[in-house]
């Protein structure tokens, strides 16, 4: 087995192809997003998993990107906040997020709205109380848990038309 | 973090024999190894990324009955996966009411029982007294806050409590914990993978250096099974008590019971003198129920704030008893 | 017509796809990263700090320590009165008077001891842990036991100091007497842990120099507050200092006041002479910002057999830093909630060697309702007359302190129409079941201070093309702002929303009030409307008009009540002018004069408890306001339900707590504290405001709504979870272990 110091890394990010010499294995997925390719969409609200603020997706999952070296993403498919709309046309989860007043600060939201899209996928919008459990990896301080359940419920609707 | 050298393993060959040198550390999920190097809970000079090793994300039915988990699958794919649903439903709640959404689909069922405690001593981010931190530095909790703490199996060395939630359901179930390992692997019964403090307080669980879990055998299907957890938050949050409970039944009489219980010591909690007593016990008659679970808290000691926990304890099993009943055979 | 108009967030956009750049998502050539290095104990001083090893790390550039920081100035807070000892009195908006960083001595654990600047992220990471301190310890002063006996034992009265806002004692009439003659009396102590406003964004603060002129990026609720403080710490002129902040991630007050960390950020850069960006970790979080203190409250009710106070009592103590003493004015509850001919209250401080406390939503008010409302409660059930006459009978219709009218409260219609959509008074009052969960049910009075901020400059340019810039030094931190000032500036000037940008959150635009206090509709609002007002007069005289006698419609400007009209671009035309530069400003002392001012509201809520497993858990809930004129529903629903959860939270499991031996909060992240979470909400929290203007508080005809929904919540849950198991529980958080 070969360890190294210092990695190649190959990414696919938001429909590109990323390519990153010299990696330092201690760089998270996080960090990658944030400092190295300046997609500061993706937020650090606690860097230990426990805040959900860093959801994106990998191989079409929801993931907290904190908790992941980039170097272990290599050969896969990075999907963040920036690169969930289609153009100018706003995901239907954000474009719902707006609609229903679903965030304040704004802060989370990104993360948020990662989690909803992938909620939506994952089809666990059967009942409100099954969109609550499932957006609570999602915390929001400013407290926009209602809106952010009328806003899955909506986005999930339009989804499912 | 301190810096470490990184290699993605490729064989499960190449893994035990990498994983057997000091300073290594395998990584799977890392939901919790991340933590741990953030915190200076672990600073292993290697890493071995074992998530791309070929044919451990797999659950087929094992021959005859019983279903096995391959190590790498992720938190949500067992817990969603049509066979636990039916079949183990006690393994699949209690896979979904730990941690959250995204991290149960980078987390994988073999990593999540190697997480450690949560008493808040011991993750601070400075050095606090600890043996689990260093041996021989003290138990901070013990004359600290100790409120959701251990009221069994503690001794004055440590007196944190195991916080994972499958580990409970996958104790009630007897399920056997595989292994590979350099010099052969294992098949260890899930109740006794985790160490209590006794003999080594800075160990967590009976695995070696370079001891890799490949897989979760599940015994004959336990329809009858349910897990309840109980914490302050809705969501997202460890338990101040959980109960997994494995019931035969024939019509309102438990022919046989498995029971455990988690956040209560370092390690599962089987209550085996219960269960001895469950059998032959109607549902509904909640005096025998109770009075056969009475059976397993003499040897409870409840610490300086968390009596609570007791009489908590007891009833969570209770419940946990007459979920599994409501289950459908 | 904008105003009242439930218009979605024009911020929208750029926050549901992750444009919206807070402070740490700024970069700048050559950036270095910042970590803290933090005292691991409570008091002592540093003997050592070695650096060796961390200097070894690679890409570590730099450890600083007490040695390398230049002597910061001093602050003199501009409360502090002219002529007096209080002159040189610090206080906000710095948040503390004790600069780390200065000396080898410890104050509180978590403070700032050293500073590591590496090249990535990673790299000072890795420095910081490898940073050895060695320290002599000292006897910590640490918080007493959590009881009433204990506490007062330790209490002191507060200091003079930039922190006192108000007197700490208050007195009206024959206590005394008032409690020898009533029918029934309550006398009960009321606890409540620190706890952390825990926004998602850790504070950041990118600093960077040029040419002796200093630029920050920061998550703050202040920029001109920060500039102010920075100025006076790195001893420059203000006019030096440019602090940037587009949006921040959330307040609550944890970013009101200036921290350390903005500072050292600003010295290491200069030090540096390179850009450093200091995020704090969530870690950092606990202990280099501040907290709502631990509080205890003993209060004393005492009525006749209709309910009617004979004499009110309330008396605090807030625990806070040795360095300066922070005082939570919980009696303003007793001060201002209820009509009593007898009143004694008194502010007392504990201190400790516990980081320094701070607003947080919702202060004063906050824990004083909880308190003051739990035991209206207590006494209700005394007495056996329904919570909510309790509270109509005590209905203050001036102001129960100062006797003053108020400038005006609909409390009593806000009351009925919480109570009609709650079914309050149909609600069942035997005991009620549902499976496991026995069902109860509470209300309170929720009120807040009215806290008016002077706004000293607002623009609103008018162009040619018929669209509208505002310009105001003030921020974003998620309460509805960016979404009011347009809608204002639009219904003055007749134009649609999208016509109407707003540039905030810098130093460079005219000078703004914090972003606190629920004081920003009131007083930039006001701002921004007198500003609109001026433009559009400006346009009037164009349009050879009478100022007074014109309005705005679609783009057109014309006499009151007359038809059609000039366009914008038509007037503009006929001048050399491209845009018409309106101004405005606030000055509160020329609003409501002598009257005292306040919102208020009630909040009902229906909790279940299950009483085998200790759990406790929100069924639904509705609030009914009155608090002026609400300038957009949408937002301003948003603002309460998010102050009711605020107030589960702290009903319900938030916590910080104090680590007895060492000194410590035992948990400083998000695991080991708890805060809430989407699936503890049910969707069935109902907003309802009382139709009302309150145009003596300001020209808006609104007042603040931020902080009025957390207020009552805890006292309600706390009544609701009396009716559905007899138990009062009179500490908070009410977490499992309490209801077993």
């Amino acid at each position: 087995m070969n360890f190294h110091d210092r990695h190649l890394l190959r990414l696919r990010m938001n429909g590109e192809d990323h390519t990153l010499s010299d990696l330092d294995p201690r760089v998270t997925l996080l960090d990658l997003l944030r400092e190295r390719l300046h997609l500061t969409g993706t937020k650090k609200g606690c860097n230990f998993g426990e805040c959900g603020a860093c959801t994106v997706h990998l191989d079409g999952r929801r993931v907290n990107a904190c908790m992941i070296f980039a170097v272990s993403a290599d050969g896969r498919e990075v999907t963040t906040i920036e690169g969930l709309a289609n153009g100018d046309a706003l995901h239907p989860v954000q474009q719902a997020f707006i609609d229903h007043d679903g965030f304040q600060c704004g802060f989370c939201t990104p993360g948020q709205v990662m989690s909803a899209a992938a909620l939506i996928e994952e089809g666990h919008t059967g009942s409100d109380a099954e969109i609550r459990e499932w957006m609570s990896g999602n915390l929001c301080r400013c407290s926009a848990y209602p809106q952010i359940v009328e806003a899955v419920r909506a986005a999930a609707g339009r989804a499912a038309q | 973090m301190t810096p470490f050298v990184y290699a993605r393993a490729d064989s499960l060959g190449e893994t035990i024999a990498a994983g057997a040198a000091p300073d290594s550390a395998f990584l799977a999920g890392g939901t919790e190894l991340l933590n741990w190097l953030r915190l200076g809970i672990a600073e292993p000079t290697r890493i071995i990324d074992i998530s791309r090793l070929d044919g451990l994300d797999q659950i087929e039915a094992l021959p005859g009955s019983g279903l096995k988990i391959g190590a790498l699958t992720h938190l949500n794919d067992v817990a969603q996966h049509a066979l636990v649903m039916r079949d183990y439903p006690v393994l699949s709640q209690a896979i979904l009411n730990a941690a959250s959404p995204q991290l149960r689909n980078l987390a994988t069922i073999g990593g999540n029982l190697l997480q450690k405690t949560r008493c808040a001593y011991f993750r601070a981010e400075e050095q606090l007294p600890c043996n689990k931190r260093e041996l021989g530095s003290g138990c901070s909790a013990l004359h600290g806050i100790n409120d959701n703490h251990a009221i069994f199996g503690w001794t004055e060395d440590c007196v944190a409590t195991q916080p994972s939630d499958p580990a409970v359901a996958l104790a009630a179930l007897d399920a056997v914990i595989v292994t590979a390992h350099r010099s052969g692997g294992r098949r260890i019964p899930a109740a006794e993978f985790h160490l209590l403090p006794d003999s080594r307080p800075e160990a967590d669980n009976v695995l070696q250096q370079g001891e890799l879990v490949t897989a979760i055998e599940l015994p004959a299907p336990a329809p009858r099974s349910a897990y309840l957890k109980v914490r302050e938050r809705e969501s997202y949050e460890y338990a101040i008590v959980s109960a997994a409970a494995v019931l035969e039944m024939d019509g309102r009489t438990i022919r046989r019971a498995g029971l455990a219980l988690g956040s209560v010591a370092l390690r599962p909690w089987r209550l085996s003198a219960a269960e001895e007593r469950l059998a032959g016990a109607e549902i509904g008659d909640r005096e025998a129920l109770s009075a056969a679970i009475e059976q397993s808290f003499a040897e409870a000691r409840p610490l300086s704030q968390n009596a609570y926990k007791v009489e908590l304890a007891k009833t969570a099993a209770l419940r946990a008893i007459e979920k599994a009943a409501r289950m459908p055979s | 017509m904008t105003i009242s108009q439930p218009v979605a967030r024009p911020d929208g956009g750029v926050k549901v796809t992750g444009r919206a750049r807070y402070a740490a998502d700024y970069f700048a050539p050559d950036l270095l990263y910042a970590v803290l290095v933090t005292a691991p104990v409570p008091v002592g001083r540093v003997t050592s700090i070695i650096v060796d090893d961390a200097l070894a790390e690679e890409g570590v550039v730099r450890v600083l320590t007490h040695e390398d920081m230049p002597k910061f100035g001093q602050f003199a807070s501009p409360r502090a009165e002219p002529d007096t000892d209080m002159q040189q009195a610090e206080g906000p908006p710095a948040a503390q008077s004790f600069m780390p960083m200065q000396s080898d001595e410890i104050r509180h654990e978590g403070q700032p001891l050293a500073i590591v600047l590496g090249e990535t992220l990673e790299a000072a990471e890795a420095g910081a842990r490898r940073v050895a301190l060695r320290y002599q310890f000292a006897e910590p002063e640490l918080p007493t036991r959590p009881e009433w006996t204990a506490i007062d034992k330790a209490a002191v009265e507060p200091r003079e100091s930039g922190f006192l806002f108000l007197e700490p004692t208050f007195s009206k009439g024959d206590v005394d007497g008032g409690i020898a003659k009533a029918a029934a009396t309550v006398e009960a102590v009321y606890l409540q842990p620190s706890r952390h406003h825990n926004a998602m964004e850790p504070s950041a603060t990118l600093a960077e120099w040029n040419d002796g002129e200093l630029t920050l990026h920061d998550a703050t609720q202040h920029v001109y507050g920060v500039r102010q403080v920075l100025a006076a710490r790195m001893n420059m002129p203000a006019e030096k200092v440019r602090v940037i902040s587009r949006h921040t991630g959330g307040g609550f007050g944890g970013k009101g006041w200036i921290w350390p960390h903005q500072v050292l950020a600003a010295a290491a850069a200069r030090i540096m002479q390179r850009p450093v960006r200091l995020a704090l970790s969530r870690a950092d979080a606990y202990s280099c910002l501040g907290y709502q203190p631990r509080m205890a409250q003993k209060i004393v009710l005492a009525a006749d057999r209709s309910g009617k106070l004979t004499a009110v009592q309330q008396d605090v103590v807030n625990l806070t830093t040795v360095s300066d003493d922070f005082v939570e004015f919980a009696t303003e509850a007793s001060k201002g909630l209820y009509a009593t001919p007898a009143m004694r209250v008194s502010q007392r401080v504990e201190r400790a060697n516990v980081a320094m406390p701070t607003p947080m939503r919702a202060p004063v008010e906050g824990p004083g309702t909880w308190a003051l409302e739990s035991a209206m409660d207590e006494l209700a059930h005394r007495l056996g007359i329904d919570p909510l006459d309790l509270r109509l009978v005590n209905h203050a219709d001036t102001d129960p302190a100062t006797g003053q009218p108020w400038s005006s409260k609909k409390l009593r219609e806000a009351y009925e129409e919480g109570a009609r959509l709650f079914g309050w008074r149909e609600r069942p009052r035997n005991p009620q079941r549902d499976g496991d969960w026995l069902i109860g049910y509470g209300m309170a009075t929720c009120s807040m201070g009215c806290f008016r901020n002077p706004t000293p400059a607002a623009e609103v340019r008018l162009r040619r093309d018929g669209t509208v810039l505002i310009r105001t030094g003030t921020q974003d931190i998620g309460t509805g702002t960016l979404t009011i000032f347009p809608q204002i500036a639009a219904d003055v000037l007749g134009l649609p929303m999208e016509k109407v940008d707003l540039e905030m959150g810098d130093t460079q635009l005219p000078e703004a009030g914090p972003t606190y206090g629920s004081s920003s509709t009131m007083g930039v609002g006001a701002a921004v409307l007198a500003a609109a007002e001026d433009a559009r007069s400006q346009l009037a005289r164009l349009a050879n008009l009478l100022p007074d006698e014109v309005e705005m419609q679609n783009g057109h400007i014309r006499r009151r009540g007359a038809a059609g009209g000039q366009t914008i671009a038509d007037v503009m035309s006929h001048t050399d002018i491209g845009e018409i530069i309106g101004s405005g400003s606030f000055d509160p002392a020329q609003y409501g004069k002598g009257l005292a001012m306040r919102t208020f509201g009630a909040i009902f809520m229906e909790v279940g408890v299950d009483p085998g497993l200790g759990l406790l858990r929100l069924r639904r809930a509705i609030g009914s306001y009155s608090a002026g004129r609400i300038v957009n529903p949408r937002t301003a629903r948003s603002q309460m339900t998010g102050g009711i959860i605020w107030g589960w939270g702290m009903a319900a499991m938030e916590q910080s707590r104090h680590e007895p031996v060492l000194g410590r909060f035992l948990s400083k992240n998000l695991s080991g504290v708890a805060i809430p979470v989407n699936a503890d909400i049910p969707g069935d929290i109902i907003i309802h405001f009382v139709d009302e203007v309150d145009e003596h508080a300001s020209p808006i005809g609104g007042k603040g709504i931020g902080e009025l929904g957390a207020t009552g919540v805890a006292a309600a849950v706390a009544n609701a979870v009396f009716d559905a198991t007899g138990k009062r529980i009179r500490e908070l958080p009410i977490t499992p272990e309490k209801l077993l």
